[in-house]
């Protein structure tokens, strides 16, 4: 089994997101891997761990600090890494996919897994575009994978609680929105020992994509409400609730 | 010559000399070698072996530890214990024992043989990390959330001090700041995080500026210490967390280093040189006790309760600090100190060291009660109003303990808060 995890280095959102132009300032924010590859990347050592192959994580290097994610993916369980140069820190879904496609065209993949969506973009077009232009079938929502004879089943999840199990002949795309397991726990003493060990290979980016979006205004939300916190005793506080709940037609 | 004895046989003589000495009587005396063949060595040696695991083959059973363990006090262990379980087929590396140790440092303060837990638990916990052994759950969440937020509660880097608007005080930063000053005051987490650590955080802030004290915080540029990481396994993460302080601490001016929490003291005093910084580093106990004189004008109200003193583990066996906490509770006005049968030297751990802080829920399943509970009970024993204690990990701690033991009747005080009580009256 060839498995590739494509990934994507984020914006993280812990911190305050400031804008400039049109646009997040991206020298003043955090990088992040996108907390949907992390499952994705635990879904593939997952899959890798029950039928044996190799995982290859591939992400575009959008600031130049894309290593140390690389470093604890291999700490987790990955095989290879691999970084294209994008340094674009811009880069939208559409322009990565299409890197990300190319990079992995010579990869030879039965699989490849991306997260579902991530938080900067939130078009969760990452996995059906790299599936696209590698003309590979697409599943996303996924919440298990299970892999034999080169057939996978695949649990997608869908609104309301429903839940659709899948077989599908490989190669294919996966988008994972939870991995079947929490994702493993990587010792920094050992992502520090991959660190000084591991190679990662560089890519250059290629291929143009015309972009999904384009942004003609970005500012934080303006507040318009608040909160009401009622004051007092419980009693004042629960009879004012039910007050509330009546003015508003809820009770 | 040594007398020679036939293998498996109990020589027992109504009258019998060896080598010319009458030994006639001593019915109960064996001549014969203890059988031990049935233990293996093993299990020991695979200890042993590990870089710092080398003085657990050093136990020869004789039980001090286990009377001074804290955890034995409240379940069934000790190191005697471990070395005896591990020569009946004991792997530490994957036992549950191997989590339950608190690095308290009282066994080894006994220990004849000097088996030293504080060097051992932390390298063999650091090999079962490694090597994919079981981890309690909420131990490796604590770590993932030292390493992504930089503090074990996993809150976020923008909020280390939002605190400080509520203080009172002016709490300077000392990037703002831009010039040197005397104190540099690492707050630590829990005091900048944890609702009842900003308590003692704000009450220290207000006692610092009371007393004139030119001090800063690093304020978002202030990272966990990772010291109890470090011992419960992960020493890369306490790696990298000192490679990012140390360099964060270099960046500015200052004489000294004050920290609230004993855990800290024990870092950047005691395993930061290793890695290059020396500097001077105190507790706040030890810094405030230098300050008595101008401090005692200023604690005003008094403060009628009987108070009885938790020694934290890392500020006294650690460290050697007993005297400075005490002295400061002594000289409010008011107070009746009374002390815990074990304090000093042989103070009762509170549970929360060597990543015990994060291992309740695990410690509790092979334990009868927590050491925080244990601890509470002796504290409301000695008929206490207040359980003051000096470490940011003990309040939260001793605060759920003294309800689940039904004691509500006893505060816990970090005391910060004490002192601030005294200068400032009850709020």
């Amino acid at each position: 089994m060839n498995i590739v995890v494509a990934i994507k280095h984020i914006p993280s959102i812990a911190d305050d997101l400031p804008v400039k132009g049109n646009n997040v300032d991206f020298d003043s924010v955090d990088f992040v891997l996108n907390e949907f590859d992390e499952q994705s990347i635990e879904q593939a050592v997952l899959v890798k761990e029950a039928v044996g192959g190799t995982v290859t994580v591939v992400g575009v290097d959008m600031i130049g600090e894309l290593d140390a994610v690389l470093h604890l993916a291999l700490a987790k369980g990955a095989d290879k890494a691999v970084k294209i140069t994008g340094d674009d820190p811009a880069a939208d879904s559409h322009q990565q996919a299409k890197w990300l496609a190319e990079a992995i065209k010579g990869m030879s993949a039965d699989m490849v897994f991306a997260g579902v969506q991530a938080s900067n973009d939130l078009d969760g077009q990452i996995g059906p575009m790299i599936a696209a232009h590698l003309d590979m079938p697409y599943i996303g929502g996924v919440s298990s994978v299970e892999v034999s004879d080169h057939t996978a089943t695949v649990n997608k999840e869908f609104a309301g609680g429903i839940g659709g199990k899948y077989s599908v002949s490989l190669p294919m795309v996966v988008g994972v929105q939870a991995a079947s397991k929490p994702p493993r726990y990587a010792p920094i003493s050992k992502v520090r020992q991959v660190a000084q060990t591991a190679t990662i290979e560089k890519v250059s980016p290629s291929g143009d994509a015309t972009s999904g979006l384009a942004f003609k205004k970005m500012a934080p939300p303006v507040v318009t409400g608040h909160a009401e916190m009622i004051e007092g005793s419980s009693k004042d506080v629960a009879k004012k609730i039910v007050e509330l709940l009546k003015s508003k037609g809820l009770a | 010559m040594a007398p020679k004895f036939e293998k498996v046989k109990v020589v027992e003589k109504e009258h019998a000399v060896v080598d010319g000495v009458d030994i006639s009587g001593h019915w109960n005396r064996m001549f014969e070698q203890r059988v031990i063949t049935e233990y293996t060595p093993e299990l020991i040696e695979k200890v042993a072996d590990i870089p710092g695991g080398e003085s657990f083959a050093n136990c020869y059973q004789c039980a001090k530890c286990i009377a001074v363990c804290p955890v034995d006090i409240v379940g069934n262990y000790g190191p005697r214990k471990l070395y005896r379980y591990a020569q009946t087929g004991m792997d530490l590396t994957e036992a549950p024992e191997l989590w339950l140790c608190t690095t308290c440092k009282n066994c080894l303060r006994v220990c004849p043989k000097e088996v030293d837990m504080i060097q051992i638990m932390p390298a063999v916990r650091e090999q079962a990390i490694l090597a994919g052994k079981f981890v309690p759950a909420e131990l490796q969440q604590a770590f993932e959330n030292t390493a992504k937020s930089g503090n074990p509660l996993g809150q976020p880097q923008r909020k280390r001090d939002a605190w400080i608007k509520d203080a009172g005080v002016e709490v300077p930063i000392i990037k703002d700041l831009a010039r040197p000053v005397d104190v540099l005051w690492y707050v630590g987490s829990y005091p900048s995080y944890h609702p009842r650590g900003i308590d003692a955080a704000s009450a220290a802030a207000r006692i610092f500026s009371a007393l004139g004290i030119d001090f800063a915080i690093l304020g978002k540029e202030e990272k966990d210490d990772a010291d109890s990481q470090r011992l419960a396994g992960e020493k890369g993460l306490f790696e990298m967390m000192t490679e990012y302080n140390i360099e964060t601490f270099n960046k500015y001016e200052w004489k000294e280093l004050m920290v609230t929490g004993p855990h800290e003291l024990n870092a950047f005093k005691n395993v930061y040189p290793k890695y290059g910084f020396e500097r001077p580093v105190v507790h706040y106990t030890t810094f405030l006790a230098r300050y008595l004189d101008q401090l005692k004008p200023l604690l005003k109200h008094r403060v009628e309760k009987k108070i009885t003193y938790h020694d934290p583990c890392y500020l006294g066996r650690h460290n050697g600090e007993y005297e400075a906490p005490r002295k400061l509770l002594e000289a409010i006005p008011g107070v009746e100190l009374v002390e815990m049968q074990r304090n000093r030297e042989n103070g009762y751990c509170c549970g929360g060291g060597g990543g015990g802080m994060w291992m309740d829920s695990f410690t509790a399943k092979h334990t009868t009660m927590r050491l925080s509970e244990k601890r509470a009970m002796e504290a409301a024993s000695t008929g206490a109003d207040v359980l003051a204690v000096a470490c940011p990990f003990e309040v939260s701690r001793f605060a759920d303990a003294v309800k689940s033991t039904g004691n509500e009747h006893v505060d816990v005080l970090d005391i910060l808060e004490l002192l601030d009580k005294s200068i400032r009256g009850e709020q």
